[in-house]
């Protein structure tokens, strides 16, 4: 309810501002006008409307659009998760791996992701199975995303482990797996999981990101790319598939929500 | 087994810390006996705590031996031999009570009928039949130190070692859990050894009180407890026990250490 509430006040201060700028004539930051600000009614019908001639709605297309680059981004955030989550268990048995290696892993991070995408688009596309042509290698840019919260979180968490549970389990003469997968693990859920959530959406940013040095024009970045194109004409049409684009990481974050409710068995005193 | 024979025989144990400039136990010697329940007592800073820790191969001692079962604590502890109860209950929040008792169950391989009877028979045991599907924190603190007990008692360890168990619950339910313990006790015939700073706590549930005293912890003196078993709520107003809380008040004063404020807490209530 409180969600509804929050949206129909941002959709009020948005036509607000819109109609004090624009009938005052302010021109700081922006000037306000129907190009730079469409109304939020005039963004949401273009969804029910044809982008061109003789093609369904502009809705209609953006959904297809986007079950494709969540394909891309799924693919990349159970990857990127996988491995976050097996760069962490390595790491929390080695503190000589955490020194070597952790400083690499934060660097990787530093590097713009518009300067990497091109470059797994080169590298590794042209290696892909057919059926994996294209949105594979956006796939990997989506990994590159979602690994590093998930390593780091799943490092934090498996070292969270409370110092008496591991003298209980030192007192059972517990091995070392034994301790990780009864103990460690189930004490870094919640800290796996709020890195989920940053990836979930992380993920999806990478596969659009990830889509414009491809030149792939299935999913949402290609159609931002497009529309971006003729934004001086129907500004709309960018804002409606930026609506779409924010839609689908809501939709991912969600999905994890939903899991940890699932998963994570803890005293009722924090959600969300 | 014969009542006389040794359970654990801790033998000149001498343990520092910080490179050998902290004393925390010197040149310990001391014999338990099968069936003994006997008390460590004495201020912050005796090593009590350490040396139940040093007889659970859960901290190696610098240098003396000690054996469990007539083994090295290390191998005594790699054959499960003793139970451990700590001040908190160190219970895992994402298993339910009964998997809570179950856990070294698990450890040690039983299959899931052989472990869910023996959950129920601890569960019975500790008074908690119809908890076995709730979670830790739907417990209070004496129910979640009973589950605590139950899962140190589950595997039918000969010794069961106590840390201050009763030590962060209120007066009342302390009392409770005395008699509880007791009376588990009785039934199973196992050895215990009880570390406390409450006087009455010590006299009240031990066949044997050891006294400590600190820096460096040593034994300052051993009262047997010729209250006989089974003791009841009314032991505590009989002339004798006041006899023996004095005799190991004067055994702590006599080292001329001053007591700590739940010391004094103890003697008054004693006194009372």
């Amino acid at each position: 309810m409180a969600v509804v509430l929050v949206l129909a006040i941002l959709v009020g201060f948005y036509e607000l501002y819109r109609w004090i700028w624009s009938s005052a004539g302010w021109t700081h930051p922006f000037v306000v006008d129907d190009t730079s600000m469409p109304h939020v009614w005039v963004i949401l019908h273009a969804l029910w409307q044809p982008a061109q001639v003789n093609q369904p709605a502009l809705g209609t297309i953006l959904f297809h659009k986007s079950l494709f680059t969540a394909k891309e981004a799924a693919v990349g955030f159970a990857l990127g998760a996988a491995i976050g989550f097996t760069i962490g268990v390595v790491l929390a048995h080695s503190r000589l791996l955490t020194r070597g290696f952790m400083p690499y892993i934060v660097a990787s991070q530093t590097i713009p992701i518009l300067v990497i995408a091109p470059m797994v688009v080169v590298w590794v596309n042209p290696k892909l199975p057919a059926g994996l042509q294209g949105w594979g290698s956006v796939a990997v840019i989506a990994v590159y995303l979602t690994f590093f919260p998930v390593a780091i979180n799943t490092l934090r968490g498996l070292q969270s482990a409370d110092p008496r549970s591991l003298e209980l389990m030192n007192s059972y003469a517990a091995s070392r797996w034994k301790v990780l997968w009864k103990v460690r693990v189930p004490a870094s859920m919640p800290y796996v999981f709020s890195a989920l959530k940053v990836a979930a959406t992380a993920s999806v940013v990478g596969a659009i990101i990830g889509e414009l040095p491809s030149g792939l024009q299935s999913g949402l970045g290609g159609a931002i790319l497009n529309f971006n194109q003729y934004y001086s004409i129907e500004p709309q049409e960018l804002w409606a598939t930026n609506i779409v684009a924010a839609l689908l990481g809501i939709v991912f974050f969600v999905v994890v929500v939903a899991a940890e409710k699932a998963v994570v068995r803890r005293a009722p005193e924090s959600t969300v | 087994m014969n009542e006389a024979q040794p359970v654990v025989e801790i033998s000149s144990v001498t343990k520092t810390f910080a490179h050998g400039n902290v004393t925390a136990l010197q040149d310990i010697d001391l014999t338990f006996r099968t069936g003994e329940f006997v008390s460590l007592i004495g201020p912050s800073g005796c090593g009590k705590s350490t040396l139940l820790r040093v007889v659970g191969d859960l901290i190696e001692p610098t240098s003396g031996t000690v054996t469990v079962n007539g083994k090295p604590a290390r191998q005594a502890r790699a054959d499960r031999d003793y139970g451990i109860v700590f001040q908190d209950s160190v219970l895992f929040d994402w298993r339910t009570v009964a998997k809570n008792i179950g856990l070294p169950l698990e450890l040690l391989g039983w299959d899931r009928a052989k472990r869910k009877q023996r959950i129920d028979e601890m569960l019975d045991l500790v008074e908690l039949g119809s908890f076995g599907d709730h979670h830790p924190w739907q417990l209070s603190g004496g129910m979640q130190q009973r589950v605590s007990i139950a899962r140190a008692l589950a595997f039918e360890p000969a010794l069961l070692l106590m840390d201050e168990p009763f030590g962060a619950l209120d007066e009342m339910t302390r009392e409770r859990m005395n008699l509880e313990l007791l009376s588990i006790w009785q039934q199973l015939g196992s050895t215990v050894v009880f570390v406390t700073h409450s006087i009455s706590e010590a006299v009240f549930l031990s066949s044997r009180v050891v006294v400590m005293s600190p820096r460096p912890g040593r034994v300052a003196g051993t009262i047997d407890i010729d209250l006989p078993y089974p003791r009841a709520a009314e032991t505590r107003d009989e002339p004798h026990f006041f006899e023996l809380v004095t005799q190991v008040r004067d055994l702590l004063r006599k080292r001329g250490e001053h007591l700590l404020p739940e010391e004094e807490q103890a003697l008054a209530e004693a006194a009372e």
